[in-house]
């Protein structure tokens, strides 16, 4: 609709936009700025720290949020089951550690080695099962009410959760390869670990990559036209079914990698952490505008800094903490989602 | 298939309607004294109550088509509305002698051996009266969480609701010392919870209506409650706001031209359904004898979800034949299972919401529209189906003509 009357009045000069129109369209990206630099000058050093834990955090949710976002983007549905493909990931990377004794006092080379090739089999892992959950839960529902395909992803989330379970009863520790918690250098009183630069060096390539595919290949191209609208695609001669798979095996490529990362990062894994990181991923796609790749790397660094500012306790003398970041979060979703349904950024872009 | 149909159909209309609900009743009513106190009368308790918030729901999603996946939230207020007003958790008030209305003399002193009495702190409400009190308090509730939600339809309308039923508890988990750190009263005892809660007892009864040796009033008491909420829900479906429910669910557009005020119904349908949750919320309270943040996870709201949706959504009868079939099979079905399953080397309850979420699966995939479908929700779903159908085949000539001109 929008579109529309935009193309109509191209030949006009644009109205020029009132200090309240921004003000409304921005408010919400303002208001959370805002309360950052606040945060800033009432606490600088924890701040910055906070910061800093909350972008390398929000790496991970930035790739489990391109999952969600792809998806979404492509067959409109919100893929419940996705935080667990998530947690699938890391459980297929501890097993490949626990299964070949790789621990931290293994040597260097042989660390290396066996994190860049389970990144890759655990990148497999995760996309075949989106790709069969797709297949079974998703594809046979293709037409019916919006409802239903939302009710298998619950079911099929459910299913996941429970194998999870039954594959780990408790919670895992993961061997320290990276030796996470050890500092690497300083900058500003504010100590860059390990894992920092560990989750940076991961993530960054795979972001550049998966953006590189969707933009410029061929097969990108066709994910993007059955995005806009799947009719006119299949009629362009375009397999709108495979095209669909190749959506769930990105994401779902995308999620395995964020599990490791994940493993290695917090050195913890249960049944039951793709719940909540899904949740927090899709809150992470919703902020950057659902269907908009880079809105949802931009929307994963955001709920990272949030979480890890609530984490941080003392908000502006507001007593918050870990037992609340849950509450913000999901407050802050449904501010988003309320007044800002078209993501922080303003764009209703798909795929893009 | 039509031949069984009709047959079956011949059968029901032997007797009128009524008279199948009143032998239904009857068989509930003595169900009971059939089985004696043991661990199938307590599920059958639990499965009432889990059909009243069944029905509930049912005003939500089957009745408005308004998608609530935070329905926990309900639960939680009005669990913690009988943990308030039913237990010792406020232990200053009235100068730590407590309130009491028309409680059991148990839950109201206790004797000294010198033959005095002892007041028993907290405040202690019957718990017919604070049924009530719950039920606005969540009604309340259902409008205030609904109204953001109107402008928002399908997944986001969801996602949510599903957020506020995270909140929720989180809200009251933290709530130790005042609320938002307003204030030092502790609401809930965090992780802990609330224990213990007085028993059920009538208002001119100075004894508990029932011990844990004979849970038959227990039974009864909910079975009364069902059946309010089936009288509710009926009455309601057939009146101008329900017919205004099914309207808005088929086309808001559509129903807001023909004169149906949007957002009085949807709020109405929000504070009803919540209402619900509350009632039996209050009920599972006492029953359970504590109230604990554990208990209000987003896999509760996707169980009554689960009923509702496999019995047939927006038909009672349907809801409820989904809501005792999943409960007994939660509750009865799977310990029973696990009796027997040994040699399968792992806890079968462990895993009972991996089995839902099979059978929501298998439900959705083979009968979209429930076990007991309501007949206009069969029609919606058929006629996307033929939709659906006639543009695959439109789809498929296409296909054959780009092929035939490669």
């Amino acid at each position: 609709m929008e579109a529309a009357s935009i193309t109509e009045t191209a030949s006009a000069p644009p109205p020029a936009r009132k200090v309240g129109d921004i003000l409304n369209a921005y408010a919400l990206p303002l208001l959370l700025f805002g309360a950052l630099v606040a945060q800033f000058i009432y606490e600088p050093t924890a701040t910055l720290d906070n910061v800093k834990t909350g972008l390398s955090n929000g790496m991970v949710w930035a790739l489990i949020a391109l999952g969600y976002t792809l998806v979404y983007g492509i067959v409109e549905l919100i893929n419940f089951a996705h935080g667990e493909v998530f947690m699938i990931g890391a459980f297929v990377s501890l097993s490949l550690w626990q299964t070949f004794g790789v621990t931290a006092d293994t040597g260097l080379a042989l660390i290396v080695v066996s994190i860049v090739v389970f990144l890759l089999l655990a990148m497999t892992a995760s996309a075949t099962l989106n790709v069969l959950i797709e297949r079974a839960a998703y594809r046979p529902l293709r037409g019916a009410p919006k409802l239903a395909p939302l009710i298998t992803a619950i079911g099929m989330s459910f299913i996941l959760q429970n194998v999870g379970l039954l594959w780990r009863p408790t919670p895992d520790q993961v061997p320290d390869l990276i030796g996470s918690h050890s500092k690497y250098f300083t900058v500003f009183d504010v100590d860059i670990l390990h894992s920092d630069v560990f989750a940076v060096i991961i993530t960054v390539p795979l972001l550049v990559a998966l953006l590189w595919f969707v933009n410029t290949t061929k097969h990108g191209k066709a994910m993007r036209a059955t995005a806009q609208d799947p009719d006119a695609a299949r009629l362009m001669g375009i397999n709108v079914d495979r095209t669909i798979s190749l959506t769930f095996l990105l994401g779902g490529a995308m999620a395995g990698a964020a599990g490791l990362i994940y493993a290695l990062y917090n050195l913890t894994v249960r049944f039951n952490m793709g719940f909540t990181a899904g949740l927090i991923a899709f809150t992470a796609a919703v902020m950057g505008g659902i269907g908009n790749l880079k809105g949802a790397v931009a929307g994963g660094l955001i709920i990272g800094v949030i979480q890890a500012v609530s984490d941080g306790g003392n908000f502006l003398g507001l007593p918050l903490g870990e037992e609340w970041t849950p509450a913000v979060v999901f407050g802050i979703l449904i501010l988003v989602m309320v007044f800002r349904p078209q993501g922080l950024f303003g764009e209703e872009t798909r795929e893009g | 298939m039509t031949d069984l149909r009709t047959r079956w159909g011949s059968f029901t209309r032997v007797l009128p309607p009524t008279a199948w609900m009143l032998a239904a009743l009857v068989a509930a009513i003595a169900f009971p004294l059939l089985i004696g106190s043991g661990d199938l009368l307590d599920a059958s308790i639990q499965t009432l109550a889990y059909v009243i918030m069944a029905l509930g729901l049912n005003i939500v999603v089957g009745f408005a088509g308004l998608l609530d996946l935070g329905y926990v939230a309900f639960y939680a207020i009005g669990a913690f509305v009988i943990g308030w007003f039913g237990s010792q958790q406020f232990p200053n008030v009235n100068g730590g002698k407590g309130i009491h209305i028309l409680v059991s003399d148990r839950s109201t002193f206790q004797p000294k051996l010198d033959g005095g009495r002892l007041d028993i702190a907290g405040i202690h409400i019957n718990f017919f009266i604070v049924i009530f009190i719950a039920m606005a308090i969540t009604a309340l509730w259902g409008v205030l969480l609904g109204a953001p939600t109107l402008r928002l339809r399908g997944d986001y309308l969801a996602i949510v609701t599903l957020a506020f039923g995270e909140i929720v508890p989180r809200i009251f988990e933290n709530s130790t010392s005042g609320l938002f750190g307003i204030g030092s009263t502790d609401f809930s005892h965090g992780r802990q919870g609330i224990t213990p809660i007085d028993t059920i007892n009538l208002p001119w009864s100075h004894d508990i209506l029932y011990t844990d040796q004979n849970l038959k009033p227990a039974y009864w008491v909910a079975l009364g409650m069902v059946v309010f909420t089936v009288f509710v829900n009926r009455r309601l479906r057939d009146s101008r706001l329900g017919r205004a429910w099914i309207a808005v669910r088929e086309d808001e557009v559509a129903a807001a031209s023909m004169g149906v005020n949007l957002v009085r119904t949807k709020l109405w349908a929000y504070a009803i359904g919540a209402a619900f949750g509350g009632f039996a919320g209050v009920f599972l309270g006492s029953y359970n004898n504590t109230v604990n943040v554990d208990q209000f996870e987003f896999g509760f709201s996707v169980f009554i979800l689960a009923m509702v949706i496999v019995g047939g959504m927006g038909n009672i009868w349907g809801v409820i034949v989904g809501a005792v079939a999943l409960s007994m099979m939660n509750r009865y079905g799977l310990p029973q299972l696990n009796n027997l399953s040994g040699p399968l080397g792992f806890d079968v309850t462990s895993i009972s919401f991996g089995i839902f979420g099979f059978f929501l699966l298998v439900m959705m995939v083979l009968r979209p529209e429930g076990l007991i479908p309501s007949g206009r929700r069969r029609l919606e779903l058929h006629e996307s189906e033929i939709e659906g159908a006639e543009e695959a085949a439109a789809v498929g000539d296409m296909s054959q003509m780009y092929e035939v001109r490669q």
